[in-house]
């Protein structure tokens, strides 16, 4: 047994109650990501991944949501419900986070210098021209030419990638030991999202912070991660190291979704494959596994009971923190393995 | 006015087509500058670029949606009005049509999907109610809806709902050619492939044009028979769509293909950092020469000074607007 992980999330359940009744946004996750490693969770709109991450950053409006069940630890310590550990804030000091649109996360009426000086007065104690120098010095870390400029400008005078680089320069103004970006090139053209990505990267190569991404893009989580999840209807139904899902996927919704995409392969020209029907409504939960209606594998029991938590590998020992998917096609019972679902290498 | 119809005459063709927006004080922005493209019939033709460079604008321009500043486009042979009078827009709708990028705005929140979709007929054609209501209902099937969603209204419609509403508004009076701006961009991977195969098989059974406007590399190069790159309003990089994404000639092409994430966690690893740096700069009073010159990794002192012609490489269909080819 390794040590702890940085921040480790288990059987974390998330539901809102609405006019039309309780949604269960996220039911029964568990994920943990290391000091200096990435983590992608993926998945679809409304697969609960953002709200996953907003739980543990205390984010989530109660009422109407509610945690109902699970716990997130930062370091052993618990912080659901909890800001402090050793009287150091967690949200903006230890975990920072920054969002998809960065225009309507920072203050319009605030300089970008005076936003990013706000964390460090608050969290570390900073008078206001230490603050202030200190700013300057992450927008220049973050890449942002004339630096000392541009910490006096407003928001609107601001591109989209500049933003993007100046909210990161807040989140690690405190040195975070975690970073949690929500979609965070999702608005930015290719161009602008190669550069976003490739200073995170050299930023965790400075800091050895973990960072926990969260996209839809599979492209993002190729380039990005160590680890994978892949989420759906609330749960991770695979989660494994990059080269696992991309190369051994376990789960049909993980295979569904990579022919669902265009493969950038000359040699063949393969045709888009689309994941028919919509995800389940989360308001009545189906008692199985939530892809059962959409899985072209589905057997009878998958629509009956939810599966577990099987391993994946040569091994098949116990999944964490391998590669598990939830899926009974891996039941060891089951030997009859749909084609596609077989290991390429 | 009259000329022969040749089987490889193009369907549309814009000539030097450029739109400005004056923003007042002498200030105007340079949309779109001299951009020359002739789209065969049948054809797809990609069209890629950063926010900006002038996409949307030129299938609009292209549409008559926006009046031209100059050039012009000819459809079938034709060269059509600069500004479009009424009469010209109901011609001119039957023949050719947009699918607009958000399914969210593009639908009247107030008229149900039937009323949606069956308008063009109703503007367009005199076909008598019970006709458009058949037709309505049979497009409905086609985008795979259900007749009785067309008492609904667009809320009540996920994304891709909405889109498949959106192609069967643009289609229910058979256009010929049709401009797709940013069709899936807004949806879900797996409801993306749902609604490019829709538009595919549409494509091949009513003989389609499209010109296919996205900012999605991977999706064009699929999509696309030709693939053309524009940059800050100009057109840098024309050819065949495999073509332009595995050997692209033009740096801003280079750029862009190697920023495009690929789902491949071995190819990304292999990938090195991406040298150009800078942003898309702004279209208001362009400085003379290449418009790329100030990101290009490869700038030379020519590009400063005199603006590349689009020119043929060896392949003949492949052009390129760069100093380097000349």
């Amino acid at each position: 047994m390794s040590a702890a992980p940085l921040l480790s999330v288990e059987d974390l359940h998330v539901e809102f109650s609405t006019h039309g009744g309780t949604v269960q946004a996220v039911r029964g996750v568990n994920f943990a990501v290391d000091a200096g490693r990435t983590l992608a969770i993926v998945g679809e709109s409304g697969c609960g991944k953002s709200v996953s991450v907003q739980s543990v950053m205390g984010l989530i409006p109660i009422p109407p949501g509610r945690i109902s069940a699970g716990s997130a630890r930062l370091r052993g310590v618990e912080i659901l419900g909890n800001n402090l550990i050793d009287g150091r804030d967690v949200r903006g000091a230890e975990i920072g986070m920054i969002f998809q649109d960065p225009m309507t996360s920072l203050n319009p009426t605030m300089t970008i210098g005076a936003q990013i000086a706000e964390p460090l007065r608050v969290h570390r104690g900073y008078g206001a021209g230490r603050a202030r120098e200190e700013a300057i010095r992450l927008l220049d870390s973050c890449r942002i030419p004339e630096a000392r400029k541009r910490a006096g400008q407003y928001p609107f005078e601001f591109s989209g990638g500049m933003l993007q680089r100046a909210m990161i320069a807040m989140a690690i103004s405190c040195k975070p030991a975690l970073l949690i970006a929500d979609e965070p090139t999702t608005a930015l053209d290719v161009t602008i999202q190669s550069q976003i990505l490739d200073l995170m990267r050299e930023l965790q190569g400075e800091t050895g912070m973990a960072i926990i991404l969260i996209t839809h893009d599979l492209g993002v989580v190729a380039r990005m991660a160590d680890e994978v999840a892949v989420m759906y209807a609330g749960k991770i139904v695979e989660h494994g190291s990059v080269d696992d899902i991309f190369y051994r996927s376990a789960h049909p919704y993980t295979c569904g979704l990579r022919s669902a995409m265009p493969v950038n392969d000359r040699s063949r020209h393969a045709e888009l494959k689309p994941i028919e029907g919509r995800p389940p409504d989360l308001f009545a939960p189906p008692p199985g596994c939530g892809y059962a209606p959409r899985c072209p594998h589905a057997m009878q029991l998958c629509g009956r009971e939810h599966p577990p938590e099987f391993a994946i590998g040569p091994g098949r020992t116990r999944p964490d923190p391998a590669h598990y998917s939830r899926c009974w096609l891996h039941h060891e019972l089951n030997r009859q393995r749909p084609p596609e679902l077989h290991f390429r290498e | 006015m009259n000329s022969p119809q040749r089987a490889n005459a193009p369907l549309v063709e814009a000539e030097q087509l450029s739109k400005y927006f004056d923003l007042g004080g002498g200030q105007r922005v340079h949309a779109v500058e001299d951009v020359s493209l002739a789209v065969a019939p049948r054809e797809i033709v990609g069209l890629v670029g950063e926010s900006g460079s002038g996409k949307s604008t030129f299938g609009k321009t292209l549409l008559g949606l926006y009046p031209k500043s100059a050039g012009r486009v000819r459809y079938r042979g034709e060269a059509l009005p600069g500004r479009y009078s009424p009469a010209d827009f109901r011609r001119l709708a039957k023949k050719m049509q947009m699918i607009f990028q958000d399914p969210y705005a593009s639908l009247n929140p107030r008229m149900t999907v039937g009323e949606i979709i069956g308008e063009g007929l109703r503007l367009h054609t005199d076909l008598p109610k019970p006709e458009i209501n058949r037709r309505v209902a049979a497009w409905l099937d086609r985008v795979g809806l259900t007749g009785d969603h067309g008492s609904r209204y667009p809320h009540e419609f996920s994304g891709g709902q909405r889109q498949r509403i959106g192609i069967a508004r643009a289609l229910i009076l058979e256009p010929e050619f049709v401009v797709c701006d940013e069709p899936v961009s807004a949806l879900d991977v797996s409801v993306q492939a749902q609604v490019v195969n829709l538009l595919g098989e549409l494509k091949e059974s009513l003989g389609l044009t499209l010109l296919f406007i996205a900012h999605d590399l991977s999706m064009v190069r699929h999509v696309s028979d030709r693939m053309a790159v524009m940059y800050l309003g100009s057109l840098v990089e024309i050819g065949a769509a495999d073509a332009v994404y595995f050997e692209p000639k033009h740096p801003y092409t280079e750029l862009l293909v190697g920023s495009n994430p690929e789902p491949d966690p071995k190819a990304e690893r292999a990938r090195g950092a991406v040298e150009a740096q800078g942003e898309i700069p702004s279209p208001v009073n362009i400085p003379p020469g290449c418009r790329f010159a100030g990101r290009c990794p490869k700038v030379m002192d020519i590009c400063r000074q005199s603006t590349p012609e689009l020119t043929p490489l060896r392949d003949a269909n492949r052009l390129v607007a760069c100093h380097l080819y000349a």
